[in-house]
């Protein structure tokens, strides 16, 4: 495999991260628990779609078959999509929401802490700039985190039920396969191993504050990074491509 | 479900380095910490800031509508409080 074609697949996957699930919190739009609250979702929703665009737009390049971001967006099909599964699930109550966000938010901001420093100048610099917004993401996500846990009995036993629920979609999160040992090798994208003690240490911290408790089952599912999904995709992409899927080349 | 109500908090945004915080608005949170992102949120999408003040709404004290007359009006005669008698020399242009 060439590098470029690695690193098509590997911008892809990331960039996909950022589509599903900015496109799953802004399903939020219009139905904040709160008018405060409403709003920092659909912040954080348009933050990430800004991201997708970036990537996909950059992956696009390094494929170099004439798509754009646009044409990666709305006009694949599930199986081609390479997004986590954690990302794609769906939005339960508000916890399970702000669960799914932090589980993603620790994981990004160290991925993309040592992205900023990648070999590949226009990874590095989408890297950068998305930082910034991704840190905010994660102090929003893990604030909430804590209140909910440490909260009432009510808000308590449903944020430990969306990390019941949730938790074997987090083994994922640090797949590897040829495509990172190749990137690896030539410092395009950091080691996932360093990444996973961090993490873990991270998310430990917070629930031992939460007062949340991981659970102990370890069974884990994967197959978002090969294009295996859960149920849940398809129904999102109907909603996603519905317009270019009816409209073809539809432009608003 | 709790039907309890947050806080109200009062928020204060400063523009630029050197002006003055501001009152914007309000927003309700359930603490000071909450309430400082959900301002930065809520009024600082449009690079409307650099820095954010928030003040529980209970503790800001405010003045009786009902004695404006007393508190307020008696000023209104005095105005030799202001400097309106002096001539302003030719070439000043902002007083």
């Amino acid at each position: 495999m060439e590098t470029k074609e690695a690193l098509f697949e590997y911008v892809l996957r990331i960039g996909d991260d950022s589509l599903i699930l900015g496109h799953r919190v802004s399903e939020w739009c219009g139905h904040g628990p709160i008018l405060e609250e409403d709003i920092a979702l659909t912040n954080i929703a348009l933050d990430l779609i800004g991201q997708a665009t970036n990537l996909l737009d950059y992956a696009g390049q390094l494929e170099g078959k004439g798509r754009d971001g646009d044409a990666l967006a709305f006009l694949r099909y599930d199986r081609e999509y390479k997004n986590l599964l954690l990302v794609e699930q769906t939005n339960g109550d508000f916890g399970k929401t702000i669960l799914r966000q932090f589980l993603f938010d620790a994981y990004r901001t160290l991925l993309l802490t040592r992205l900023s420093k990648s070999t590949d100048e226009q990874l590095s610099a989408i890297a950068v700039k998305s930082l910034k917004e991704t840190k905010y993401h994660l102090k929003h996500s893990s604030e909430w985190v804590i209140r909910l846990g440490d909260g009432t009995e009510d808000s308590h036993s449903r944020i430990q039920s969306s990390l019941d629920a949730l938790w074997k979609y987090t083994d994922e999160i640090f797949f590897a396969n040829e495509v990172d040992a190749l990137l690896e090798k030539e410092g395009i994208i950091p080691s996932m191993e360093g990444i996973k003690n961090e993490w873990t240490f991270f998310v430990s911290d917070i629930f031992a504050e939460a007062g949340l408790v991981i659970p102990t089952n370890n069974w884990k599912q994967e197959g978002g990074r090969t294009g295996r999904h859960t149920e849940h995709l398809g129904y999102l992409l109907a909603e996603l491509q519905y317009m270019q899927r009816a409209y073809p080349d539809m432009k608003w | 479900m709790s039907n309890k109500e947050w806080p109200l908090w009062e928020v204060f945004i400063r523009s630029k380095q050197g002006l003055n915080h501001k009152h914007v608005g309000s927003l309700r949170a359930a603490d000071s910490k909450m309430a400082v992102e959900n301002a930065r949120d809520v009024y600082t999408r449009r690079s409307e800031g650099i820095s954010i003040w928030v003040v529980e709404s209970n503790n800001v004290f405010a003045s009786d509508p009902s004695e404006a007359d007393s508190l307020f009006e008696p000023a209104d005669s005095k105005a030799y409080r202001h400097p309106l008698f002096y001539d302003v020399p030719d070439g000043i242009s902002h007083m």
